[in-house]
Formats: structure tokens, sequence, C-alpha cells
């Protein structure tokens, strides 16, 4: 593990912000097993908790807990100096935060996800979330990293565009599907496992390429804003 | 042996101007970059350390841009004024990761030299968070001591030291510059420079107002006169006794109080006191009214 991503692990689980990643797949779970337990039609809620706290909230809010964590807040206090004054190449700092957020947000937004799905349908059902899990934590997380370096507020723009790009708009226009991410993760995990519970509004195709639009373009964009990161003076 | 280089460096953000047409070569041996706040030091130093594009001009580190340029770290040091650190590490890891970013064959060996070079050894072992500012400064100079870099830039670095410790800051940076590298601080304090004997370059609102030995400034400023303002319990009286003192070069008398010009800080001071207690005047208020750094940086603007 190259020693930027070390820093930038340390870094996330060493804040107090790594609890904010705790209570939503706990309440998640917690949710399906509450259904389970009275035994309550999959059906019934089915859909609310895997698509409406799962997909539309639990992955994005995940995502972007970490995604603006791993280079945001080294950018707002100022520690980023101590990398970019490395011989180090911008993308290769990109790709090494990039990892362990893509890393960590999937890894936190799978295991639940999965279990949620094993319960309400199947395993294979669980399989199926927990890829367009990752599938979309890694396009998520090379956007909100893009954010943190093109803007001062990364989180308040990330949750713009969960909340009123995908959630709002994405719900009553429906162009605006085409760059919504949840609507790929649903996508990909309504093709590996069909069960009526997850209506994709995008095709199986623009699903794929356009997560990879996202992440590749998202990484690459963000190198090249790292090659001219400016810091400037406090007083002058 | 390494050379910086500016050549007609202007750098503007919309409407201000914050650095104007500044050409310098900073050779080996150790530089102070001196101005007030806000002079434009900051900007100064960030572009050379490659986080500032100038507007106009070139910044270059033996020949090699340092805008966009990731490689010249290798021959580069910074340590920037926010103090920054992260401080969930110990002193150690956070000099240990510094080493193996720059990719050095023996990171853990470079590691305890820079941590030694700094005296930080017996700390090294605490997060950086529970350390004082002194001591974070000194571990972030380590951070940046560790590959062993040509050029080395400190903004501000004394801000926050005991004077042990700056006295000790300074000779480290000394034997570095004696040692063949080109090191560049700066300060908004004169006085810092004192047991500087190398190059000063002094900025003002932007503009390079003075370049070249330390002593020959020194000069221009202890040379300027100093001004006084008096209060006593009789004011006309000591304004007589005080003119036949011969480190006064002029006296004011004003409803508040004197305004005394003396040509000698050190003359005047000593003398004060004596003719007032041989007049039986009482003393009420001597305040050196000219003692800000921008009135000395002005006064070196027209020597």
């Amino acid at each position: 593990m190259s020693t930027v991503a070390y820093i930038t692990a340390r870094g996330l689980f060493g804040r107090r912000r790594v609890l904010l990643l705790l209570p939503l797949p706990l309440l998640l779970v917690g949710l399906a097993l509450i259904c389970k337990a009275y035994d309550v039609s999959p059906d019934q809620w089915g859909q609310p908790v895997v698509v409406g706290l799962g997909l539309a909230v639990v992955l994005p809010v995940i995502s972007l807990i970490v995604g603006t964590g791993v280079l945001g807040s080294e950018v707002d206090d100022g520690t980023i100096v101590h990398i970019l004054t490395k011989p180090l190449a911008r993308r290769d700092i990109i790709l090494a935060k990039l990892l362990v957020a893509a890393g960590v947000s999937a890894v936190t937004a799978a295991v639940p996800l999965f279990v949620v799905g094993a319960l309400a349908n199947s395993v294979r059902f669980g399989l199926a979330l927990a890829v367009g899990a990752v599938a979309g934590a890694i396009a998520y997380s090379a956007l909100f990293l893009l954010l943190s370096l093109v803007s001062r507020r990364p989180v308040l723009l990330g949750l713009a565009y969960i909340l009123v790009w995908e959630g709002l708009l994405g719900r009553f226009v429906s162009g605006t599907r085409v760059l919504s991410i949840e609507q790929y993760v649903i996508t990909i995990a309504d093709k590996i496992a069909p069960t009526g519970m997850l209506d994709g509004k995008v095709s199986v195709p623009v699903a794929i390429v356009m997560s990879v639009i996202f992440a590749l373009g998202g990484t690459i964009y963000a190198i090249n804003r790292l090659g001219s990161f400016s810091v400037a003076g406090e007083t002058s | 042996m390494s050379v910086v280089q500016l050549e007609n460096v202007s750098r503007w953000y919309g409407n201000v101007v914050a650095v104007n047409d500044i050409s310098m070569t900073l050779e080996p041996g150790v530089t102070g970059l001196l101005g007030p706040n806000g002079a434009g030091k900051t900007t100064v130093l960030h572009m050379m350390a490659g986080f500032l594009a100038p507007s106009k001009g070139s910044v270059t580190i033996d020949n090699a841009p340092t805008w966009r340029n990731p490689g010249i770290y290798r021959t580069l040091g910074l340590v920037a004024e926010r103090e920054a650190v992260h401080s969930f590490l110990t002193a150690y890891e956070f000099v240990l990761a510094c080493a193996k970013m720059q990719k050095l064959p023996d990171p853990a060996a470079a590691t305890r030299r820079a941590l030694e070079l700094v005296e930080m050894t017996s700390a090294q072992d605490r997060r950086i968070g529970t350390f004082s500012k002194g001591m974070r400064q000194r571990t972030r100079v380590a951070a940046s001591l560790v590959h062993e870099p040509q050029v080395l830039l400190l903004d501000e670095p004394f801000n926050g030291m005991d004077p042990r410790q700056r006295v000790h800051m300074m000779e480290l940076l000394h034997r570095l510059g004696d040692e063949g590298h080109t090191i560049l601080f700066s300060s908004h304090i004169l006085e810092e420079v004192e047991q500087l004997s190398g190059l000063v370059q002094v900025i003002v609102a932007g503009r390079l107002a003075a370049s070249g030995d330390y002593r020959r400034i020194r000069r221009l400023m202890t040379n300027r006169p100093h001004v006084f303002a008096v209060q006593s319990s009789d004011d006309r009286r000591l304004a007589v006794a005080l003119i036949g003192e011969k480190s006064v070069s002029g006296i004011e008398v004003e409803e508040t109080g004197l305004t005394v010009r003396a040509a000698d800080y050190g003359s005047f001071t000593r003398a004060l006191p004596r003719i007032a207690l041989g007049e039986g005047i009482r003393l009420r208020k001597v305040l050196p009214s000219d003692e800000s750094l921008e009135s000395v940086f002005s006064y070196l603007l027209e020597a």
C-alpha cells in the first residue's frame, strides 16, 4: 500500500467523522431485520428499504462522507501541502486517495446491502445489490473526490447532487436520470438479479458506460486539478 | 549547489497586485526574505515552491520551472506558514512517511537523522497533536529536511519558537547554508535577522525594496532618526534641557507632550532619565512612536 493511501486511511479512521459511517448501515439492516422478524411480506418493505433507503441514501451519503474526507479535509486544514511537496506524480496521489475512498465506501455500503437483499429476496439478489453498490461507490467516489478539488464546499455540492439532482429531479424529469449514479446502480443490480423490486430507468449499456465515464472522467479531471493546485497566501 | 531564480515575476489576484516585477537570484547560503505583513513574502515563497503560477515572468530552480513540476521536490523542501500537520501521526511516523514519499533508499535512517537534526528524538513517539507550537515547527522542519534538499524554503519559521529554539534553528540554518544548501526564510521581524550575516531581500508592497548584505541594511536602520513621544511634569523645561543633548536632533512642543527626534537610539534612551532627574522633572510617558515595521521599511525604501 502506498504511503499516501496509508496516511489517507489513518486520517479517515483517525477522525471522529468515521463514526458517521456507522448509523446508516445499522439502520438499514435493523429495518430489514424488524420487518423480517414481524413476518411482513418483502413485497411491502423491500422496495422502500432497498431503494428508498439503501440505494438512494446509504450508498451515496457514505460515499459522500468518505469521498470528501480523503482529500477535502486535507485541503481544508492545509496538510495536503505535505503530500504535494513530494516528487510524486499527481496521478498516483489521486489514485491512492480514490482507492481508499472507493474501497471504504464499497465495503461499508455493500455489506449491509447484501444482508438486506438476502433478507428481502435471495442471496443472489443480495449479491446483485453488492455488485451494484461497488460500481456505484467507485463512480460516486470519483465524483466527490473531484468536488473537493473544484469547490471549497464539496459536502454541500455533493448533498445537492444526491438530494436535488438524484432525489428530486430524477423523480420528475426523466432526462436527469442519465446523469444519476443511483439509476446506474439500480439498473446494474436489476440486470444481475431481476426481482421486480428494482425499477431501472436507464438501459444496461447506458448504466455501464456512464458509470465508467463518471469514474474515469472524475479521476482524470481531478488529477489535472491537483497538478495546478494553488495555495493562496493568508495575508497577501 | 542549486540556484533559485525569479525573473520579472509578477502575481496578481484580479485587480490586486501582490507581487510586482521582482527579479532575484538565490545562491547557496542563507538569505532572509524580509517585509511587513502583507508585503507579498508568502506569495513569493509559494511561487518558488510551485504552489502558485506567476502571472508574469518565470520562477525556476536550476533552470527548471517550479509550477506544475513535481520533480523539483527532490531538490526542494518547504516549511509552510500554516502549521497544519497530520496530527494523528507521531513525529516519527510523519517524518518517515515523508521519507517514503520521497522514495529514499533508507527511509528509517533518514528519518532518525532528520529528527536528530532538530532535536526531536526524545518526543518522536508522541502524537503530533500533543506538541507545542515550537515542537510542531521543528517536526515540520525535520520532514522538509529528510531528503536533504538543496533548496529549503521556510515561511516565518521562527513564529512561536522560544529564544533558545530560535537560536538553535538559526544555527541549523547556518550550518546547512555553509554546507552549500540554498536557504530562504521569510520574516516580518527585522531583529530576527540579527544573528544572520547573510544576504537579505526586502519586500515592501509587492516590490523588491532592498537587496544585499544585512550589515549595510542594518546600518541604514540604526542611523535612522527615532521618534519618541514624551510626557512629563514640565514639558517646556524638559525640552530646554533636552535640546542641549547631542543625540537629540529635534523637539516639537505640543498640547499633549513633546515629540523628540533622536539620532541615536541608545545614547538618547540613556540620557533622557539622567537629564530628567537632574532637572527634577517627573517623566510620565516615554513612547517610541515610529517603531512600527512599516515605518522602518519605508525608511529603507527612501534610503
